[in-house]
């Protein structure tokens, strides 16, 4: 439990002395505060050392890529091209993204790293540079005969490890392409640059191990069935002692009438579980039907990260062999970000949960689910909904030791949509809060909706060894954070993605705040929501 | 592959040091693991490990922090089933360190 959850008069602004800060081996300290907006001063080569550990052989051959780096560079050179010439075939989005950027620098300082960590390489306009310098070699006609005039290069090991090095300090949140002129997807650029270094045999351990766990065990953390429904139960437990109220968190029911589908990580750690005990609420509450599934135990889908789409398509099909099996009519998404954008984005033409996909399950499963509902529905849609039909009571003042403010997830900002009004991603969540909750204020305008900074830990670098990045890409976030709990008291920053939420109580901490002070918006729904037994 | 010497005998860790054979694990490798995260043994501290092992043991993983907090505060105290205690003790985390001193996996995913 995060100390967090403790009703308390409203904390004061918590400052460096009050926080403990978490010893480390090699200490790794944040960034010291800087005004937004700020342009640093450049350091060149400054994370030239900061790169995730390699995936061995044993994790690269359970997803099929090649396992290591060949001895001779020239068979490597020759798969890593052969690869790139593959995906600009399947995809003329990238190669208009290769051929359209001009250069003009208006993403440079738009990006988190780039603000946090001062290397030039992390300007999104040069990280891209590193592939479109190999593309125009390559696939351009002036590239291949008059390289230098062009600034074209030849993909040799030092570039590729460059690759590896700055494509790992890109959380492929995509603030940059916003400011785009040329509306480049840059997260593109760096899922294409991932799959390219995945077949070299350059893989990332954290996203491939991550992979091959929901492919062995069915979910990222490697949660094995009995493991979560020994923690179900306890959070039964823990509910009927805290409410006096029996609400379940079933496993596997067939006939369930919702499906949900959420991160692992909401099983196990803090505060992910208290947005758990929010949904099961929720659904009591309702008096909906819904089950978890063993088998879908997952929301999350690595394979968008790495830039997959076979391991998009194969984690995504858990999710329909589950809702085929236990008969399921709705499908609703927990709080997850890149789950949403693929959930949202992709699950209708990977796998039919949504109109798209034509292949005999996916049409099956098309005439299973409840048309009068939104396939997949976000978690946040579902009991906005049930708010705004007053099927939902709360005592807001059970929030009010909390002075909350709302963290927009990269994922769910700038790459999908909930409810069915533009910009409803940003109002959702929010109504929400407001909803459950009295203190409410935002963040400054530059730093949110779809202007939001990342929370410096997506995309596949929230592993401890990039915790250096991950502090420094923080820091923009941390500053406007820092501003409204100056200015307004905030102690509570609420948000809808498991990745935010572990990578804010990781860092939080460096910055002088409390861990505790990260939470979901169903963490907050959780506390006010009135229950009774007979439903 | 790294690996770490305890007692004149050499055990197999992975980059991150976490213990690759977790059979292998004794209280001495426990210990010799612990120094390197910095963190001193207590009985306090044994206590979480041991239960963590037989955690381990039974579901092939880690215990969700939850129920980790849960059991302690069962077994030691309501005072003690808070994460700040798990946190006093374990500074990087109670799952990610606490399981590393204890010869488990590194918990992975958005954790």
């Amino acid at each position: 439990m995060a100390d967090e959850t403790t009703p308390v008069a409203v904390a004061p602004a918590p400052t460096p002395a009050a926080a403990a800060k978490p010893a480390e081996k090699a200490k790794i300290e944040a960034p010291a505060y800087r005004e937004l907006p700020f342009i640093p001063a450049l350091q060149p080569g400054s994370m030239k050392d900061s790169r995730p550990y390699v995936a061995n052989e044993k994790i690269q051959e359970a997803l099929g890529f090649n396992t290591k780096l060949d001895d001779d560079w020239q068979v490597t050179h020759d798969v890593a091209i052969a690869k790139m010439g593959e995906l600009l075939g399947q995809s003329r989005a990238l190669k208009v993204f290769m051929d359209s950027c001009v250069h003009c620098g208006a993403c440079t300082d738009k990006c988190h790293y780039f603000l946090g960590t001062a290397d030039p390489k992390n300007m999104p306009v040069a990280r891209q540079e590193l592939m479109r310098s190999v593309y125009r070699r390559y696939f351009t006609l002036p590239g291949k005969l008059f390289p230098s005039l062009v600034g074209a290069k030849d993909l040799t090991k030092e570039v590729l490890d460059d690759w590896y090095t700055y494509f790992w300090q890109c959380s492929q949140c995509r603030r940059c392409s916003l400011y785009c002129p040329y509306g480049i997807d840059t997260a593109e650029v760096t899922m294409a640059a991932h799959s390219i270094l995945d077949s070299a045999g350059y893989g990332e351990k954290y996203s491939n191990e991550i992979i091959g766990k929901v492919h062995r065990i069915g979910n990222n953390l490697g949660l094995p069935g009995p493991a979560l429904i020994n923690t179900l139960e306890g959070v039964e437990e823990d509910v009927l002692e805290d409410t006096g109220v029996a609400v379940k968190y079933p496993l596997d029911v067939h006939g369930a009438e919702v499906l949900l589908v959420t991160p692992s990580a909401d099983f196990f750690a803090e505060p992910h579980i208290e947005s758990l005990i929010g949904y099961g609420k929720v659904f009591h509450a309702a008096g909906i039907s819904w089950t978890l599934s063993s088998k879908a135990s997952e929301a999350g889908n690595f394979g968008m990260f790495i830039g997959n789409y076979e391991q998009l398509r194969k984690i995504a099909l858990r999710v329909r062999e589950a809702a085929l099996e236990l008969g399921v009519k709705r499908i609703v998404v927990g709080e997850c970000g890149h789950a949403w954008r693929v959930a949202y984005s992709f699950w209708n033409t990977l796998v039919g949960i949504g109109a798209g996909a034509n292949d005999p399950f996916a049409i099956q499963l098309q005439k299973q689910l409840d048309p009068n509902y939104r396939q997949p529905s976000h978690i946040c849609e579902v009991t906005w909904d049930l708010i705004q039909q007053g099927r939902l009571k709360f005592d807001k003042s059970a929030n009010d030791h909390r002075i909350i403010t709302f963290h927009d997830s990269c994922n769910v900002a700038r790459a999908s949509r909930m409810g069915d009004m533009p910009g409803g991603q940003f109002e959702i969540p929010r109504n929400i809060i407001k909803a459950v909750a009295n203190h409410y204020v935002e963040m400054a305008p530059d730093t949110i909706r779809e202007k939001t900074f990342c929370c410096g830990g997506g995309g596949g670098v929230l592993t401890d060894e990039l915790l250096d990045l991950r502090l420094k890409g923080a820091l923009p976030r941390m500053q406007a954070i820092k501003q409204v709990a100056d200015h307004d008291s905030v102690n509570f920053v609420a948000m809808i993605c498991a990745i935010c939420k572990a990578q804010f109580t990781k860092v939080l901490p460096y910055y002088g705040f409390k861990m505790g002070m990260a939470g979901g918006v169903h963490q907050l729904v959780s506390t006010a929501i009135v229950l009774k037994n007979e439903q | 592959m790294a690996s770490i010497e305890v007692n004149g005998k050499s055990y197999e860790t992975d980059e991150e040091g976490y213990l690759v054979n977790l059979t292998e694990w004794n209280e001495d490798v426990g210990k010799y693991l612990a120094q390197t995260e910095s963190v001193e043994m207590t009985d306090q501290h044994w206590e979480v490990i041991n239960f963590l092992r037989d955690y381990y043991n039974e579901f092939q993983i880690a215990p969700a922090v939850r129920v980790l907090t849960k059991a302690i505060g069962k077994k030691l105290g309501a005072d003690k089933g808070t994460s700040q205690y798990l946190y006093e003790l374990f500074p990087y985390g109670p799952a990610k360190q606490a399981c590393k001193i204890a010869g488990l996996p590194k918990p992975t995913g958005c954790v």
